[in-house]
């Protein structure tokens, strides 16, 4: 056995990991989605693959942080449900250390997949190379933010029934940053002379202060709701 | 009547066994004929030159992303209607297979429009309404992967299948008038409806090929998962025989 | 929910706590358990670790048995190891016991590779209970343990439960069936009154 200290941690994720592939895990349905929202964006707007290209970016950015909130809402109702929760609450471990891992599991199986369907779907959407390049790396950077904000909204959520749609509606308002620098540092790459860094850089930065606030918040919510 | 005499599992692998011999060495046989047939006999179009042979693929696996999805949408009747006990077998069996063949005609079919439309994707009205298909496809493996039992997995399958075959229809029709209302001045046909007799022959033998493929490749499927089930039978089983807890374990402080 | 509660359990000692439904047992284990924050009062642990709770050093074994379907009864049960953190008071001994041993002493070593969806509801229960002895901890709060099990489950259960107390354990349990322990206290919870133990 390596040191308990740290092992705990890695315990946590390949637990996390194990039960989002096997059965009832539905770890790539959220890809799934993805796919679904870019089909049928054009039916809305059109086959004009000019104007497809131009919102392409928007349309992938959407269609993850969709398909990001959506498989949210059981990263913490699971555990409720069946006791867990309880459990992790007396751990004797860090709740909010414990709430970060539990989230880079779900990125892991949920998120990372939709960033690397980002130039699959790109096709969908006559993205040039470089615009490609664009979106995925704005999603890699990005996505996580969506993942820990979720996160939020799902501790929040976590005693309601049905507390899907509701955290989305939470969570939608918080997302809207990530979602401007996002897209507007994918877009570099479609219009020229628009910056890619700045607005790179604040999404990076986004990431990286969810990460703090996220766990930490999602941790006291999931304090108070053990009844 | 023939096809209930087949409903024993058991009687089902042992036909199977015998039959997938033979199945897999007429589509050997069918595919060299077919590609040799299609690589080296056929002619080149005058227009499209090398590319048309793309076709070759494209078309055996179109027509099969089809007659996938019917072959699922009758397994399906089998469960709901005639409880057939191999029938949701064969859904779950095939739906893969259909997937990787709309899979396939998906990607031939934008390789092949690339030189057409410059570019790989175009919303056109076939593409499109293949990538739906493909979108049931791959919802219906993710209903199957969500559900533990595959008895109820097989049931809301069944259910989801039949609703999906009977919205197909109304899917391309829409599909086709939402094109046509955003028709583009011209963009050329991916395939004419007049298709030169040593073209055909070829696309024939190639279909047959592929037709032969899909069987193969079910049955052998459909083998996996009756043992997948057994396995599971037997490991839940293994579960419920019971040692109840044992009484005269010297616990931890008895000593 | 309480009022004028108050009652002090010696070490190795276990309590029985009675009263008729809705009276709140399964609140005051909760309670103990550090689930529900008491709204007036305090707990505490005499001898404890220092920077841990009185709930991190407790076991909660309640209605539900946290084990999740899809993995299987050895993942399940090494995963509790790993997580949880042991607490090892002084004058609390108890034998470390590995996974396989112990689900071989509740009569589960046979599904160890099975998932956990095919075990029955004894079972699944019976996993929940090998929780409380790969890691150590001195209190176990244990809401109507017995339910789920069959005679001779329960049988093993009070012998483990025994063992646990002559290891310098306590118990707190919610029963409605009679449980031997001993030595063993009991706690009537009753309305509107107060009921030293």
């Amino acid at each position: 056995m390596t040191s308990p200290e740290n092992n705990w941690a890695l315990a946590l994720l390949q637990r996390e990991l194990r039960l989002a592939v096997r059965i009832g895990g539905g770890a790539l349905v959220g890809v799934l989605f993805f796919l679904a929202v870019v089909t049928v964006i054009p039916f809305g707007v059109g086959p004009d693959l000019n104007l497809l290209a131009r919102i392409g970016p928007a349309i992938l950015w959407i269609g993850a942080l969709l398909a990001t909130l959506l498989g949210l809402d059981r990263l913490f109702q699971a555990d409720r449900d069946d006791g867990t929760l309880d459990l992790m609450l007396m751990a004797g471990r860090p709740l909010e250390l414990v709430v970060l891992i539990k989230c880079l599991a779900h990125w892991l199986a949920t998120g990372l997949p939709l960033v690397l369907a980002a130039p699959i779907l790109g096709i969908f959407l006559n993205l040039e190379p470089l615009a490609m390049g664009a979106v995925t790396a704005t999603l890699l950077a990005g996505t996580p933010a969506l993942t820990l904000i979720g996160a939020v909204g799902a501790a929040l959520t976590v005693s309601l029934r049905r507390g899907g749609l509701l955290l989305a509606v939470l969570v939608v308002p918080l997302t809207i940053p990530v979602l401007i620098f996002g897209v507007s540092a994918a877009n570099a790459a479609l219009v020229v002379g628009t910056p890619f860094k700045v607005p790179f850089v604040v999404l990076c930065a986004l990431s990286l202060i969810s990460g703090v606030v996220g766990p930490v918040a999602a941790a006291m919510a999931l304090r108070f709701s053990a009844d | 009547m023939a096809l209930l005499d087949y409903a024993n599992p058991t009687r089902f692998l042992r036909l199977s066994q015998r039959i997938l011999p033979w199945l897999t060495g007429a589509c050997v046989i069918a595919f060299a004929v077919g590609l040799y047939m299609s690589l080296f006999v056929a002619p080149e179009d005058y227009q499209q030159g090398q590319t048309v042979k793309i076709m070759y693929i494209h078309v055996p696996a179109a027509w099969l992303c089809m007659m996938t999805y019917s072959i699922m949408a009758l397994s399906s009747l089998g469960t709901l209607v005639w409880k057939h006990p191999l029938a949701d077998v064969s859904a779950k069996a095939a739906a893969p297979i259909g997937a990787a063949f709309t899979l396939i005609a998906l990607i031939t079919g934008s390789l092949w429009g690339r030189p057409m439309w410059g570019t790989y994707w175009e919303w056109d009205a076939r593409m499109t309404s293949v990538l739906v298909l493909l979108l049931m496809y791959l919802g219906l493996i993710a209903l199957w992967r969500t559900m533990e039992d595959p008895i109820k997995a097989g049931k809301a399958a069944a259910i989801l299948t039949l609703v999906g075959a009977l919205n197909l229809p109304i899917i391309k029709f829409s599909v086709d008038w939402w094109y046509t209302l955003h028709q583009p001045a011209s963009v050329m046909r991916m395939d004419g409806p007049t298709i030169h007799p040593a073209l055909l022959t070829p696309l024939l033998i190639m279909a047959l090929a592929s037709t032969l493929l899909f069987f193969v490749l079910h049955l052998q499927a459909m083998q996996n998962e009756i043992m997948r089930r057994r396995v599971r039978a037997l490991r839940l089983r293994a579960a419920s025989s019971t040692r109840p807890a044992r009484m005269t374990a010297t616990s931890t402080a008895a000593e | 929910m309480f009022t004028g509660l108050s009652f002090a359990l010696p070490a190795a000692h276990g309590l029985v706590v009675t009263g008729p439904n809705g009276i709140g047992k399964s609140s005051l284990l909760r309670t103990l358990a550090g689930l529900v924050p008491p709204s007036q009062g305090q707990l505490s642990l005499e001898g404890a670790e220092p920077e841990k709770t009185v709930a991190e050093h407790a076991h909660y074994f309640g209605h539900q048995s946290a084990v999740k379907p899809a993995l299987t009864t050895l993942e399940n049960l090494v995963f509790w190891q790993d997580f949880l953190s042991p607490a090892l008071p002084a004058g609390f001994t108890p034998q470390a016991q590995s996974p396989s041993a112990i689900l071989e002493l509740l009569g589960l070593e046979h599904t160890s590779s099975l998932p956990a969806a095919y075990l029955s509801a004894g079972q699944t229960r019976r996993l929940a209970l090998a929780r409380l002895f790969v890691c150590p901890r001195p209190i176990w709060l244990m809401d109507e343990p017995t339910s789920a099990l069959d005679t001779a489950s329960e049988a093993l259960l009070l012998q483990l439960m025994q063992a646990h107390l002559d290891n310098g354990g306590m118990i707190v349990t919610a029963t409605h069936t009679p449980l031997t322990m001993s030595p063993c206290l009991t706690l009537q919870l009753a309305d509107e009154e107060e009921s030293p133990a």
